[in-house]
Order: C-alpha cells, then sequence, then structure tokens
C-alpha cells in the first residue's frame, strides 16, 4: 500500500450498486482516494469500472456512500460535485454538442451562472491549458479525434473541477494523437482517476494502481507492485 | 431517461369510430403517395436513410431540458424532419416514430394511429413546410432565415397539429370545442416555443456542422407548389376553423350539432340492422347484470383452467 | 431502461398464436368497443371479461397490464368537462365543500369513455408483451402494408435501442457538466432559452450521428447484395386452426357490438 496521504479527497464507503434487471454492477466497494494522487483504475470489460465512474458525481446513486471533499453525494448536493468531479468521457462526440468549441467549453460556466467575463477568462484558460487555443471559432464536429479529445477535457476544466476523471482516455487514438494526449496529461496538475486498458498508460503517470473484477476491488498497489504481479493480471483479464 | 408520454398523442376510446376510421383513410393516402415520392428521389437508400433518422427522432424526443418546476421542454421534430429531409421523407420518419409508439409503447392508441398520425406527421410536416418555405423565400435565402424559418415553423407545427387534435376530439364528442379549443392551443401555443428553441438549436449545429445539407440541389424535389398548397389548405382550415369553432356563441350547441350529424349516421347504418334484443331480456340493467355474471363466469373459469395446467406442468 | 420491457416472454397460449392472429383480432377487439355507443354498459362488461380473460391465458395477468395501462389515465382530463357540458338532469354532487352540478348524460359519456380507452389499452398492451417484434412485423406485412414501410420501421428498431444509448451518454455528458460554483452567490443553471438552445445541439449532434450511421449501413447492406428491396420472406399461409381462431373471435366482437347498438341506443 502507498503511503496514506493526510487529505483524502474521495471516499467511497461500501458502494452497492444494482441495474434494474438485477444486475449487481458494484458489490461493497470501498476505496479512499487522497489529493495530488493519479490512480489507474484498471479490471476486464465489464467488471464495473464505468459504473464507478458514474458514480462519483452522481449520475447514477448507488446504496452506501460518497464523499467528495467531504461533502456526501445527495440530490441536494449534486450541483456542487458536479463542478468539483470533471467527468471526461470515452468519446468525445457524446461531449461535444456545441456548433462552436468556445460554446462548448462555455457550456459549464455559464450553467454556474457566472458573470461574461469569467466565462471569457475560463474557456480561454481551459483552451490554452490543452493547448487549443485559437480553435474558438471551429465547428467541434470537425476536429480530428485527437482534438476533439483535448476539447472534451477543456469543456470540463473550466469548470475548475479538483479532480479530474477520465474513462479509457486513450482508446481510438493513433499513436501519435496518443502519446501527444499523455504529455497533456503529465502536465495537468489535478488529482486523476484513470480508468483504463492501457497498461502503458498506467506505467507512464500513475502512481497507484487499483485493480476491479466483478464489481469488487481485488489488488491496489503501486504501479511496480501490480504490473510486475503477471499471476494477477492474468487472473483478471489484463494479460 | 424514461419514456415520457407526450399529451399529444390521442389514445384509443376518445375519437369516434367514424373520425378515427376518416382519419386512417386519409392518412394511408397521404402515405402512399409519400412512399411512392421518397422512393423516387432517394431509391435505394430510402429504407436506411428513414429508418436510422426515425430512431434519431424518436431517441431525440427523449432529450428535454428544465423549464421550471419541475416542467420539461421536449421535442416533436416534426419541423426539423421536415427541413432537413423534405416534406415526404418527413412525412415518412414522423409516422414510423408515431407507429413504434403506438404499437410498442401504448403511446397514442391503436385505432387512433391514423388520426395521431394525421396530426404529427401530415398536418405537422405540410404547416411547418409552408411556414418554412416562405420565409425561405421571403429572405431570398438568406441563411438567417434557416434558423429563424425553422422556429417559426417549428412553433406552427405543434400549434396547428393540437388544433386539429382539438377539433378531433370535438366532433367526437369528448371535449367541448370552447374548451378543448382554446386550452389545447393555448398549452401547445407554449409547448411550441420550446419546440422552436430546441429546433433552432439543432440547425445551428447542424448549419455549421454539415452546410451542405442546406443547399437547394439537397432538398427534396417534391416540395413543389402541390405541396405548398395543401400545407396552406390544411393550415388555413385548421386556424380559421377552430376558433370559429370555439369562439361560436355557443360552442356546446356546435359540438351538439356536429354530435347530431354524427348520430343521425349512425342510425342510418344501423337501420339497415334489424331490431334485436336478447330474448327476453330488454331492460339495460337486467342485462348489465347478466354481463356481469357471465363476464365473471368467463374469468373465473379461464383463470381456473391456466391454473390448474401450471400446476400440472410443476408437477411434471 | 424501461423501453426494453415491452416483451414479456411466457410460456402461454396468447404468446405462442400466430402473431398475424393476435394483430387482426386486438385491431377488431379494439375497433367494435369504440363503435359501441356510450352507456351500454353490458356490453362493455362483456368486452372487459374477455380482455381479462386474455391477460390471464397469456399469464402476464391482469395486474400488469392494469400498472401499464395507468400511462393513458392523464388524458382523461380533457373527456372530465363533458360533466358540467353536457344537458340535464343534473345532480349535486359535493366536493371539497362545493356543491357540483353533474350532468347525467355527461357522466354517462365521461365513463363511456374512460372506459372504453381503459379496455382499449390492455388490448394494445397485451399485443405488445406477449408478440416479438419480428412476427409483429410478418403480422403487418400480411395486412398489406407496404414492404418498404415495414423494412423502415424494422430498421428503425433495429438501430432504435443504439441510438437511445447515444442520447443517454449526450444526456450523461450534459448532466455532469451542469454543476454550481462551490462559492459566490451564482445560481446555477443559465437562462431557459440557453438549456432550450443547448438541448437542440445535443438532438442535432444525435441528428448527424445517425446520418452517418445511416451511410454506414447502406454501405453494408450493398456489400451484402442489396439492390433496393426490402429482403421479403415468404410467409406460411394460415392454417385451419388459425382461421377458425380469428373467425370465432371476429364474430364474438360483432356479436357483442350489434347487441350494444340495438340494446343500447
Amino acid at each position: 500500500m502507498p503511503e496514506p496521504l493526510p487529505n483524502p479527497i474521495i471516499e467511497i464507503q461500501n458502494l452497492r450498486f444494482q441495474y434494474p434487471d438485477g444486475k449487481v454492477a458494484l458489490e461493497e466497494l470501498t476505496l479512499t482516494i487522497f489529493t495530488g494522487e493519479k490512480v489507474a483504475l484498471v479490471g476486464p470489460n465489464g467488471a464495473g469500472k464505468s459504473t464507478l465512474i458514474l458514480h462519483l458525481n452522481g449520475i447514477f446513486q448507488g446504496k452506501g456512500s460518497i464523499r467528495v471533499k467531504g461533502v456526501d453525494i445527495t440530490s441536494k448536493t449534486l450541483e456542487k460535485v458536479r463542478s468539483m468531479v470533471g467527468l471526461v468521457f470515452q468519446n468525445p462526440d457524446d461531449q461535444l454538442f456545441s456548433p462552436t468549441v468556445y460554446e462548448d467549453v462555455a457550456y459549464g460556466p455559464v450553467y454556474m451562472g457566472l458573470p461574461k467575463a469569467e466565462v471569457h477568462a475560463r474557456v480561454t484558460a481551459a483552451l490554452n491549458a490543452v493547448h487549443m487555443q485559437g480553435f474558438e471559432q471551429n465547428v467541434p464536429f470537425h476536429l480530428s479525434g485527437g482534438e476533439k479529445k483535448r476539447v472534451a477535457i477543456a469543456t470540463v476544466l473550466s469548470m475548475q473541477p479538483e479532480i479530474l476523471v477520465f474513462d479509457e482516455p486513450t482508446a481510438g487514438l493513433d499513436p501519435r494523437s496518443r502519446r501527444e494526449f499523455i504529455e497533456l496529461l503529465e502536465e495537468l496538475p489535478q488529482t486523476m482517476l484513470i480508468a483504463t486498458h492501457d497498461l502503458d498508460l498506467v506505467q507512464r503517470m500513475t502512481n497507484r494502481v487499483v485493480v476491479i473484477d466483478r464489481g469488487k476491488i481485488v489488488a491496489d498497489g503501486s504501479p511496480e507492485q501490480i504490473l510486475g504481479d503477471h499471476a494477477l493480471l492474468l487472473a483478471h483479464g489484463l494479460a | 431517461m424514461l419514456f415520457s408520454p407526450n399529451q399529444m398523442h390521442i389514445p384509443d376510446g376518445f375519437l369516434s369510430g367514424i373520425v378515427s376510421i376518416v382519419l386512417w383513410l386519409v392518412s394511408i393516402a397521404v402515405l402512399a403517395i409519400a412512399l411512392r415520392k421518397t422512393n423516387k428521389t432517394l431509391g435505394d437508400r430510402e429504407i436506411p436513410l428513414m429508418g436510422v433518422l426515425a430512431a434519431a427522432i424518436f431517441a431525440g424526443q427523449m432529450l428535454n431540458f428544465s423549464i421550471t418546476g419541475g416542467t420539461s421542454g421536449h421535442l416533436l421534430g416534426a419541423a426539423l424532419a421536415t427541413i432537413l429531409l423534405g416534406p415526404w421523407s418527413a412525412v415518412l420518419v414522423l409516422t414510423s416514430v408515431v407507429a413504434i409508439q403506438a404499437l410498442i409503447f401504448q403511446d397514442g392508441g391503436l385505432l387512433a394511429l391514423g388520426a395521431n398520425i394525421f396530426n404529427m406527421a401530415i398536418v405537422g410536416v405540410f404547416s411547418a413546410n409552408l411556414v418554412y418555405t416562405l420565409i425561405r423565400k421571403v429572405s431570398m435565402g438568406k441563411s438567417w432565415s434557416i434558423l429563424v424559418g425553422g422556429f417559426v415553423a417549428a412553433w406552427t407545427s405543434i400549434f396547428i397539429a393540437s388544433l386539429a387534435a382539438a377539433l378531433e376530439l370535438s366532433i367526437s364528442g369528448t371535449s367541448p370545442a370552447n374548451l378543448s379549443i382554446p386550452a389545447m392551443g393555448g398549452i401547445h401555443a407554449l409547448i411550441g416555443i420550446g419546440e422552436g428553441l430546441i429546433t433552432t438549436g439543432a440547425l445551428a449545429f447542424i448549419y455549421a456542422s454539415r452546410r451542405d445539407l442546406f443547399t437547394p440541389e439537397k432538398a427534396e424535389a417534391g416540395t413543389g407548389k402541390l405541396v405548398l398548397i395543401a400545407g396552406g389548405i390544411l393550415t388555413l382550415i385548421l386556424a380559421i376553423l377552430s376558433p370559429l369553432a370555439s369562439s361560436h356563441p355557443d360552442g356546446l350547441e356546435w359540438v351538439a350539432e356536429q354530435q347530431g350529424f354524427i348520430e343521425k349516421a349512425q342510425e342510418a347504418v344501423y337501420n339497415l340492422i334489424p331490431d334485436y334484443t336478447f330474448p327476453g331480456i330488454d331492460n339495460p340493467t337486467l342485462s348489465t347484470i347478466i354481463a356481469g355474471v357471465i363476464g365473471a363466469i368467463l374469468v373465473f373459469g379461464v383463470a381456473f383452467t391456466v391454473a390448474k395446467l401450471q400446476k400440472k406442468q410443476a408437477a411434471n | 431502461m424501461r423501453t426494453h420491457d415491452f416483451y414479456e416472454p411466457r410460456v402461454s397460449v396468447v404468446h405462442q398464436s400466430d402473431a398475424r392472429v393476435k394483430v387482426i383480432l386486438t385491431l377488431a377487439f379494439i375497433l367494435a368497443i369504440n363503435l359501441l355507443p356510450p352507456g351500454t354498459w353490458a356490453n362493455y362488461l362483456l368486452f372487459l371479461s374477455l380482455i381479462f380473460s386474455a391477460e390471464i391465458l397469456s399469464r402476464l395477468g391482469i395486474g400488469y397490464h392494469l400498472k401499464r395501462s395507468l400511462l393513458a389515465l392523464p388524458f382523461v382530463l380533457a373527456a372530465l368537462p363533458l360533466l358540467f357540458t353536457l344537458p340535464s338532469p343534473y345532480h349535486s354532487i359535493p366536493i371539497f365543500g362545493v356543491n357540483l352540478q353533474i350532468s347525467q348524460p355527461g357522466l354517462e359519456r365521461f365513463l363511456s369513455i374512460a372506459v372504453r380507452s381503459w379496455i382499449s389499452i390492455q388490448a394494445a398492451i397485451l399485443l405488445a408483451a406477449s408478440t416479438r417484434f419480428p412476427d409483429l412485423m410478418i403480422a403487418l406485412r400480411m395486412l398489406k402494408i407496404p414492404p418498404i414501410f415495414v423494412a423502415i420501421i424494422s430498421l428503425m428498431w433495429r438501430y432504435l435501442f443504439v441510438i437511445i444509448e447515444e442520447a443517454t451518454r449526450l444526456e450523461r455528458a450534459r448532466s455532469s457538466r451542469s454543476g454550481a460554483a462551490p462559492y459566490g452567490s451564482a445560481r446555477p443553471g443559465g437562462r431557459v432559452w440557453w438549456r432550450a438552445k443547448v438541448t437542440g445541439g445535443m438532438v442535432g449532434n444525435l441528428f448527424l450521428r445517425s446520418l452517418e450511421r445511416s451511410d454506414r449501413i447502406y454501405a453494408a447492406m450493398l456489400s451484402r447484395g442489396y439492390n433496393g428491396n426490402p429482403p421479403t420472406a415468404t410467409i406460411a399461409p394460415l392454417n385451419r386452426q388459425e382461421t377458425l381462431t380469428i373467425v370465432l373471435g371476429l364474430l364474438t366482437f360483432l356479436f357483442l357490438l350489434f347487441t350494444g347498438l340495438t340494446l343500447g341506443v
């Protein structure tokens, strides 16, 4: 186990989630993530990674408790939590629905009710952070896959979240876009939780790996520990 | 996201048999023309294009935005489909949506399906087409008129379709015209604003991303004069007839008159059938009681048999 | 998602019957009951017992149908004014301390509409819950619905849940970004017209992606030798027992309609 950092940012306690069809997706899952950590969430398809991620800002609400910076996620705190936890979805096409890049990145700040000048400042800062300045008036639909991914991150960064959560961030990117994308992730200072199958990405940029299978955490350790345990990887469909 | 029933879909039981059948016949006739026209312009692209876009409109109807106090606005899509695909394809797409909603989800009745197709897929599309084409013409094809035309067309499609529905309910004797027309029309004049805004938002997105879809040669050849005239007639009749019907000195009398006419027609049909009564039973109360007993025995008998069969199966 | 629950597999006579028999009988049943004049309670009761019996036979049960039939309930509001606008005799009924003058013919017509609607929707529910979609399509073709139209609806069905899933993901992505500023007094939500416009953008996104999807489907269809005509499998004619079921069913409905028309008027 890594040295527990003093400052927990996400505390999940006994989370249990069942789909309406009766399939149990998460079983008594307990996990704490600390400020500044870069955590990889790995596991085979259908292990419950995406389901877990969708709990982190209350899109799904299972049994048990989740606290974000000490705030319990309930129907009343949803909007507050959503500005603290930024979710970047696997397919950027699901996240981009405006005629211009600017409007897409501005969605979060405008929804928050921020004044125009601040919205503008946040959009500029977010686009700078993902190296997409100058693309404000472009049409998101026409961007390349890698560019769409960057804009998708900017749409979340403009809300100034404290933790970024990614679902399969490198899936579907060509090798160069992938490399540039990982370089970008390395620049971002936020606490991160990254659900991925990309073990090279895990090795390069995380300092903690959580293995999840059938809705349960089966291992939690440093990348060296987990990636070095071939038997573990084999048992959970990762090698 | 749950499937939410729409107030525009009339369930079975609310329209008289005759109104339902007449509107079925009208809808079938229009659909036959639409199938011929789209097949001519699209050829073998017709099935995949219409099918997938119908699914997209259905799914798009599930997206909503909150208005206030738990109410939310969502799309019907008649104007959007008309603007992007042309009227005949839009008729087919909307018909597919309304048909699946009735057939699988019981949103709108099966006997009332003809009327629902007429209101949403025919009146909705034709009135939207008329308004959009006129605004585009007047503006000499300037690009701002796509959004303005889209907004007005969407609003018109909802408003006029709701008048059609209200009129059908009054003619059926279900809802008095002097109440149903202002009520339906008033509510949908508001709902139409939401339709207009969503349609405009969708058009802005699509115009930014795929301008080629708005070039004239892409538009369907079916926007001929006949469609416009049909749209004009439908829109005018509904826009003029409805206030007339509801502001008639006594709207009730007007309904009664309509009702009387239909009843007379029904009587004429029934007069062909010789008088017939249950032997020895002509008292309605008594026959209701007897029907109740027969029904109870029937239901009980079936339940008993099924239960017995189930037991037998379990034993095997 | 609840929309998946329309077909409820059971081993029952109703499920196993040919879809064509079910479609014809359902349509005839709904037509017959909607042609009945208001106030023919005896005939409504018999129609109700018929649909109840069929529901029990289907092993889906009456309760299942009652629950789903609530869907049409809000619409009875449209007929409510009849209670007050139809002619006398009036009865005064105290509700919440107010004496309401309710017309007797109005009440009769209102209840007739509600009952008719309630029985009709149960028949439609039974058809959808006991029949697989492809069988339903075969039945539609037999009812002389043009094959092209049936093919369009079938293709729509084939991709409907894929596209609904897309819409769900768009919706999730929007909700995730609908947050409140952690400090300050700004009220979240933005303006109504802006929210509507964003929803429009989502619809536009869905529409364009579906348009591109249809191109891919078309290419796939061409590569499998599609020539513009919907594939048509030969349909076996109805056997004697199925024909008999239809004839008996139609005769029953006709009898109930006929007695309703002559007794009730």
